[in-house]
């Protein structure tokens, strides 16, 4: 109980997953399992388990991710634990000290929950509304794209470019975010438009 | 990578040189102590630091950041001198014999047709004497002064062990011991395998240096087999995906490109991507372009797409520059030439270089859109924060909006490791706030662009109005209605010439591979490579069988690999001519007479006979390349350039400054220091550490503690010429910008003798910003060049030139 007790401590100041092999290389190893197996039985009895990747590297680790509740019978689902899919032919099971912290990213108090706008000149963000900024954005690229539209260059050729306005895509999105940018982006005859993979 | 995480276990040698996967990519390097622990595998690792990964190589030796082609020409000099070659291999499956045109020389550094003013080539000598029957000549004895092999020969001479010596500072002794490891994996069974990351793309000439590694695997015969290829460890999770699919200015999914307004109509853009075989019998796949094309073209534009209008061709912006990559934008940027900006899941104020310039573009834009499940010094470039961020808030008129998306636990889809398979992954929690998907977030741009132009008209909207948008939610498309896009489907039915009773293909029914698309506008397919991802079968990128026969590493039912569920690329070169495995114990595939077996899906026909098809199916020649053509900028064969900021002059070329034809922008040059420059004598590189992932886990608390503060390593010889005190606060500073960190005097990077005279490394870790849970610090980028790699215009984030003084410390 004593033990368990400092343990949790232990991961309070340290951060759960990482902390988990540094008292296992410890030597705390039958702890560890005798703490896992209180843990096991609670975790699958109350929780969600749903296959995910983790999100830093290419490896591409697999993972597990348990939640209290069942997104996919339309609940509300609240994560609770990450950890390394045993299943996985590539990492089987484990995860590295980036990985082993995904909760806390998922968790993260700098995560963005609502959309905010930063005035010309202003030294805040403030909130506004969906609709407001999709509107906004609309109207800045409509008017932008009207105005500096090159449908023919100086030889008469068609054209059909908008370079006044650019896209930088991401890195992590999948594939079918990225597909669905891309239609967007291009549509519009944007050409500059790049994504993570540059750098 | 041509092979895959899982296969590293097959390898004999393994050689990390412009990476550090220990650190970078600890859980893929598992396979590399499994090929240690069960097959005897030795690891070299090459590079400026003794990272974890040489911390656990059986040989490692330093080298100087920003000549590893010096490095590697040198040991294919070696190689050859030793003859130490896969002759077999050579001779079967690479252009050695091949003559290239007469006119073709080098000289000094550069190449036949060189223009200083441009920083570019006239490129047509670079290229195959073509034969009255339209086929490149070749000389299979290898006889002919001007085939490749004899001029690759000549080229690389100049590599000996003592240059190789004078320009990397890598010792001879160290150099020829790693050298003579290498060239014994030119035996048929003995296969090495090559690790590389950023350390060798953030380079100017980032692109020659990877090619460099590639030739020397083929010299080995070492491309096409198990354990061995080009292996990109890759950075993000899906930083392939989002290649693949083709988020770039000039691409097209799948690799196709995008019409430049040197080809006015759709004839003229065909006629540069026809692709037509070299040499007899050749699939040349690329013959098959207007395939995808054409099935892109209706996958984007459905009905509107015709034979009469050239598939909607015109729908197609046409790029009047190369392209509008990072660097270009924000030179543009800078200019005041870009009004709106959009960041999708990307901090450029971190992540790309020269901080000072980016921000001073930043401050020029109208509106700034930043979609992020995490806050980013971007979105908030305009906040003053001291130091670590001076900005003149009032000043900045620049709009910024900020919205919050889901991250990888919220949503579905797949994501594309560096061995090209793709994995479906599912949601597992509910976003926090009001945050959306990034495709709700798309939708919502789209379905109002298109309302506006309904409404109001304007510049070409056609394109916009006709964007295929057949979601059942048009607010937030599902990940599988997009996924099916990019697979492609049917949408007319096609009936058997031969009997049209039959139908070859259903309408409405998902591809089942690329080999069906069509020209004719009755397919459609978004991202041609991903044909065969979720076909009538059902969800391949789902599939979890673990299952591996033998015990080979290819996990063919794990998900599915692109292209075509192919795991190792180029597999038909894992046999000789006749079609025999090179080594018999790792067989991958197999000629049995009839037909190709074994364990990997074949590169080409499954009936295609072994001495006829060669295996680099998607070059018009069927082998491949060690003289690139006209296809690398700097020239067919690699030539070591200095980085643009050197401690050294160019010993092979004193009067060429970095790479000669690498893009720099006017104000950018006026921003290096000189080679061998005494205001700034340390050459400095960038790296990341094993508990950071880049700038996001600086909005994670676990990783931030873990390794909480910004430092600088440097040399204890540095340390003592300078008069630093390990953990004692500096100051480094670089022509563009000046950053305070606390020193690390370590054992782990020595000096160099580089011709001569010793040069010191400041090695310089990226994390640090001024949001997030980590103590604020700075950026590497406050110092780093704005310059590219000539070909695909990747930073030069690994060799730049810095000083550094013992300092009290940032005065907040």
């Amino acid at each position: 109980m004593n033990m368990e007790l400092s343990r949790r401590q232990f991961l309070k100041t340290a951060g759960a997953g990482v902390a988990g092999t540094t008292l296992g290389a410890m030597g705390f190893g039958a702890i560890e399992e005798a703490y896992a197996s209180t843990i096991k039985p609670f975790r699958l009895v109350n929780t969600t388990e749903v296959r995910n990747t983790c999100t830093y590297c290419s490896v591409a680790c697999g993972i597990l991710i348990f939640s209290k509740g069942n997104l996919a019978k339309g609940e509300k689902a609240d994560i609770t634990h990450i950890e390394g899919d045993s299943d996985h032919p590539t990492n089987r099971g484990t995860l590295c000290p980036k990985g082993a912290a995904l909760l806390d990213i998922v968790k993260s108090e700098t995560r963005l929950q609502y959309p905010m706008i930063r005035r010309a000149g202003s030294d805040k963000f403030e909130r506004i509304t969906w609709d407001a900024a999709l509107d906004k954005i609309a109207r800045a690229f409509k008017d932008d794209r009207d105005a500096n539209f090159i449908a023919k260059n100086k030889d008469g050729v068609t054209v059909n470019r908008w370079t006044t306005t650019g896209f930088l895509a991401a890195s992590a999105t999948t594939n079918e975010t990225a597909w669905c940018t891309y239609k967007t982006v291009r549509s519009l005859g944007m050409l500059v438009f790049d994504n993570q993979a540059r750098v | 990578m041509t092979n895959s995480w899982t296969d590293i276990r097959n390898t004999d040698l393994v050689v990390i040189m412009g990476g550090n996967a220990a650190e970078a990519h600890p859980c893929g390097f598992k396979w590399v102590t499994e090929a240690k622990a069960t097959r005897g595998a030795k690891l070299i690792v090459v590079d400026p630091r003794f990272t974890r990964s040489a911390a656990v190589a059986d040989y490692y030796a330093p080298i100087r950041q920003g000549s590893d082609i010096a490095f590697l020409n040198g040991v294919i000099n070696y190689c050859i001198a030793n003859d130490k070659v896969q002759w077999d291999y050579v001779k079967a499956f690479t252009n050695a014999s091949y003559i290239v045109k007469e006119g073709f020389a080098y000289q000094d550094g550069l190449f036949t047709g060189y223009d200083a003013e441009k920083r570019d080539y006239n490129r047509s000598t670079w290229d195959y004497d073509i034969g009255p029957d339209g086929y490149a000549v070749v000389d299979d004895t290898l006889q002919h002064p001007r085939c490749v092999w004899n001029l690759l020969k000549a080229h690389v001479a100049q590599y000996t062990p003592e240059l190789v010596e004078r320009i990397t500072g890598t010792p001879k002794d160290k150099f020829l011991k790693v050298a003579s490891m290498i060239a014994e994996c030119s035996s048929k069974t003995k296969t090495m395998t090559s690790m590389y990351a950023l350390g060798w793309t953030q380079h100017s000439k980032g692109s020659q240096n990877i090619r460099t590694m590639a030739m020397l695997q083929l010299i080995l015969g070492n491309i096409g087999v198990r354990g061995g290829g080009m292996n990109a460890l890759r950075g993000h999770s899906n930083i392939q995906g989002l290649t693949d699919v083709g988020l770039m200015s000039n691409m097209i999914p799948g690799y196709l490109t995008l019409p430049t307004e040197r080809e006015p109509d759709f004839n003229a853009y065909m006629s540069t991507r026809g692709f037509k075989p070299l040499r007899p019998n050749q699939m040349s796949y690329w013959q098959n372009y207007k395939k995808f094309f054409v099935s892109f073209q209706k996958a984007m534009w459905g009905d509107a797409a015709t034979a009469e209008n050239n598939w909607a061709f015109d729908y197609l912006p046409k790029l009047d520059v190369p392209a509008y990559d990072i660097l270009r934008a924000f030179e543009l940027m800078k200019q005041g030439k870009i009004n709106n900006y959009v960041c999708q899941g990307f901090n450029p104020m971190q992540a790309f270089p020269n901080r000072g310039k980016l921000a001073e573009a930043l401050s020029k834009l109208k509106l700034l859109v930043v979609m992020d499940p995490l806050q980013t010094e971007t979105a908030r470039f305009w906040e003053n924060h001291g130091v670590y961020n001076p900005a003149d808030t009032a000043k900045i008129q620049t709009e910024v909006i900020q919205l919050p998306t889901t991250c990888f636990a919220e949503d579905e889809g797949s994501l594309v490791n560096s061995g090209r398979w793709i994995q479906w992954h599912w949601p597992a929690g509910s976003p926090p706030g009001e945050a959306r998907t990034d495709a709700a977030i798309m939708s919502g741009i789209h379905l109002r662009m298109k309302e506006l132009y309904r409404k109001e008209g304007g510049a070409f909207p056609d394109p916009i109005l006709n964007l295929t948008w057949n979601y059942k939610d048009p607010h937030e498309p599902t990940a599988v209605e997009l996924t099916k896009e990019l697979n492609g489907s049917v949408l007319k039915d096609v009936l058997d010439p031969n009997d049209p009773t039959k139908k070859v293909l259903e309408a409405g029914k998902q591809v089942a591979s690329f080999g069906v698309l069509r020209d004719d506008g009755s397919t459609a397919a978004g991202c041609w490579i991903y044909s065969g991802s979720y076909t009538e079968a059902g969800n391949m990128m789902a599939r979890r069988d673990n299952s591996d026969p033998d015990a080979t590493g290819a996990y063919l039912k794990w998900s599915f690999a692109w292209p075509a569920n192919r795991r190792i690329l180029y597999n038909r070169a894992s046999c000789d001519i006749d079609g025999k495995p090179w080594d018999p114990t790792r067989k991958l595939i197999e000629w049995d007479g009839a037909k190709w077996t074994g364990y990997d899906v074949p590169d080409i026909a499954v009936t295609a006979k072994p001495q006829d098809v060669g295996p680099f199916i998607m070059n018009p020649e069927g082998v491949s390349r060690l003289f690139a053509r006209g296809m690398m900028r700097e020239g067919p064969f690699p030539v070591h350039y200095e980085p643009f900021e050197s401690p050294v002059a160019n010993l092979i070329a004193p009067k060429i400054r970095g790479n000669p034809v690498a893009r720099v922008f006017k104000d950018d040059f006026a921003q290096f220091a000189e080679p061998a420059s005494k205001e700034f004598p340390y050459a400095a590189t960038s790296y990341r550490l094993t508990e950071h992932f880049h700038y996001w886990t600086k909005n994670n608390h676990v990783n931030a503690v873990l390794q909480p503060e910004f430092f600088v390593e440097i040399s204890e010889e540095l340390a003592k010429e300078k008069n630093i005190a390990n953990a004692g606060w500096v100051r480094v500073w670089s022509k563009r910008g000046s950053v305070f960190a606390k020193a690390y005097v370590t054992k782990r990077i020595r000096p160099l003798m580089v011709d001569g005279k010793p040069v010191h490394i400041v090695g310089i870790p990226i994390h640090w910003g001024f949001v997030g849970a980590a103590k604020k610090g700075f950026p590497a980028n406050v110092l780093t060049p704005f310059v590219g790699d000539a070909n695909i215009e990747t930073p030069e984030f690994k060799a730049f030139l810095v000083n550094i003084e013992p300092s009290t410390g940032p005065v907040a």
